[in-house]
């Protein structure tokens, strides 16, 4: 489903400031696969993600979704079949519009937009289906604006946005991070009962280990700027924050830093 | 007095256009756009010099409004693929578009009065169907004693400026209208679901420069004449309309913001009517009342805001105190 092959990303190259943020990344995900992402500051993490949704170019390697190169494709057109979810609540929706109005230009992502009127009685009704299975009472709130909801509400708002018009490619980009712990786990069971209703292929970069463990079928760790463990399917299930901590270790020959790395 | 507040009102009705065209690239696509002050005469020197090469008014009227479009267009362009800041794109655009109104006009100042206009056109069918005998005897009733010369482009003004108004509230809720408010509101976000942001602004400062220039065509047709300076300060009387209008009729759905806008003109234009009423006041100092009309119309919410706030508190220390009293 979706293809990187020998991706190489460096800032600022030939400056003192050089960063080589990605560093010959090979990564393939099945159709369906849900991959989550682990790795320390300044790991390459965002970067990947980045690359995949086409607001940054490699400077070489080719990006594949579907069996099409998209390496030369913008991020608005690759927005096509690719929804995301960022960290910044405030970032996934429009503040000063309202619920269905969102939910609207969401549905249109992978249509041409035209001058039709975006919120149609039909719509409207499949939009407050979509809501309900949020259990936040939203669906009764669709002509309320986006900017009066909390931290919370506007990233499950976000999530469902992102994932409703099934997209081929579904990226969360730390979407927990900015959450209190209760919503957070919120957000993570819905993440999970989205990515499985809609059989979604998912990359998610986290900072939190035990969310990485209990969600998705695979997991890489990268540091600086390379994937440098990989597992999936009964060897995931069977991992522990220990044994990642130590599998850290042993690769690298150092301690994991853990600034921001947290603990269960 | 009617006769000044009626020649205001016929006057904002008409400048409420230019609000609206303001309204959609201040407030809807967040895009400070000074490009106005250029692409309104823009719009009365094509209307103009193409009445006075004998094209029918209605299609001169068309071609100031295209005429805007791509002046607008223009700015869009120099924002999204020059990468030029959005003051500096406006800026660029109403110096150069400065001459290219005298490119256009062929000289500075062009009179219309001897031409037939859209109103001109329309004046005697007021006149021979009774509509302005009618509407004079009926605001005799409230004791008017002198009478305007025609009711025609008032009510003209009003009908096609509530269709514009109806077209943009539509426009406004279509998927392409609703891509291009998010586009002024989150552009990130509309940019990760498949909205070319580049060509929605060029389209939004399109349609907005067209409006501005469809409002300087009509007057240049009501007013006799366009002239190459008649654009300056024009931004700031469109920003004073929208202000005002949402302070006065509040904006709480693209219909009533709509609305309020076309409201803020037609208040605008009643307040600088009275005021360069008082004696000590000249035509010169029209700018000048414009700005603190702005400035007044920025802060006044905000302390009534505030005044409100704090008498609640009051309210509900002495309701605290009293219950204390009372105990």
């Amino acid at each position: 489903m979706l293809n990187l092959s020998n991706i190489s990303v460096t800032f600022n190259e030939d400056t003192p400031d050089e960063k080589k943020a990605l560093q010959d990344i090979n990564l393939s995900l099945n159709s369906g696969d849900f991959v989550t992402v682990i790795g320390s500051n300044g790991a390459g993490k965002s970067t990947l993600m980045n690359i995949v949704s086409g607001s940054l170019k490699p400077d070489i390697g080719i990006v594949e979704i579907n069996g099409k190169k998209v390496s030369q494709l913008p991020e608005y057109k690759r927005s096509n079949f690719i929804g995301r979810v960022f960290q910044d609540p405030m970032a996934g929706t429009a503040p000063s519009m309202t619920i269905e109005e969102n939910l609207a230009m969401a549905y249109a992502r992978n249509k041409k937009r035209k001058l039709r009127i975006g919120v149609t009685k039909k719509r409207r009704e499949m939009f407050r289906e979509f809501l309900e299975t949020l259990h936040l009472g939203l669906e009764n709130r669709l002509n309320a604006k986006v900017g009066l909801l909390s931290g919370g509400e506007r990233q499950a708002l976000s999530l469902l946005m992102a994932t409703f018009t099934e997209p081929n490619i579904l990226l969360l980009d730390e979407h927990t991070a900015a959450l209190d712990p209760s919503r957070a786990e919120l957000i993570t069971n819905l993440t999970g009962e989205v990515v499985e209703k809609f059989n979604l292929t998912t990359l998610m970069v986290t900072h939190n280990m035990q969310q990485a463990l209990d969600l998705g079928n695979r997991l890489i760790m990268m540091d600086k700027g390379q994937i440098i463990f990989d597992v999936s399917g009964k060897e995931k299930q069977e991992l522990t924050i220990e044994k990642l901590l130590h599998e850290f270790q042993r690769i690298r020959g150092k301690q994991m830093d853990n600034d921001r790395a947290v603990l269960g | 007095m009617f006769i000044s507040i009626f020649g205001a009102v016929e006057s904002g009705i008409i400048y409420a256009i230019m609000a609206l065209g303001v309204y959609l690239s201040f407030r809807v696509l967040d895009f400070p756009d000074l490009t106005v002050d250029g692409s309104f005469v823009t719009g009365a020197g094509v209307a103009a010099i193409s009445i006075i090469n004998g094209v029918p008014p209605f299609i001169a009227t068309v071609f100031a409004l295209l005429a805007g479009c791509l002046a607008g267009s223009i700015t869009g362009l120099l924002n999204t693929k020059g990468k030029i800041n959005p003051l500096l794109s406006g800026i660029l655009m109403m110096i150069a578009l400065y001459s290219i109104n005298l490119r256009i006009m062929g000289r500075p100042n062009l009179p219309l009065i001897n031409e037939s206009t859209i109103f001109t056109g329309l004046k005697p069918l007021f006149e021979t169907t009774g509509i302005n005998q009618a509407l004079n005897s009926l605001v005799q009733l409230f004791g008017v004693e002198r009478f305007p010369g025609s009711w025609a482009v008032l009510i003209i003004m009003v009908f096609v400026t509530l269709i514009i108004k109806v077209i943009t509230d539509y426009f406004l809720k279509t998927e392409v209208g609703l891509a291009l408010r998010a586009t002024g509101d989150n552009e990130r976000m509309i940019r990760s679901f498949s909205a070319n942001t580049d060509s929605l602004k060029i389209i939004g400062l399109a349609l907005s420069n067209g409006l501005v220039a469809l409002s300087g065509g009509l007057v240049a047709q009501y007013g006799g004449f366009a002239d190459v300076n008649m654009g300056i300060g024009m931004i700031v009387i469109g920003l004073a309309s929208v202000i005002i209008g949402e302070a006065i009729f509040g904006t709480k759905t693209i219909m009533r913001t709509t609305l309020a806008v076309i409201g803020g003109a037609i208040a605008y234009r009643i307040v600088v009517t009275l005021a360069l009423k008082v004696k000590f006041l000249e035509t010169g100092d029209m700018k000048l009342i414009t700005a603190l009309l702005v400035i007044v119309a920025l802060i006044a919410p905000k302390l009534i805001a505030t005044s409100k706030e704090q008498q609640r508190r009051k309210r509900k220390k002495m309701a605290l105190s009293k219950k204390a009293e009372e105990v």
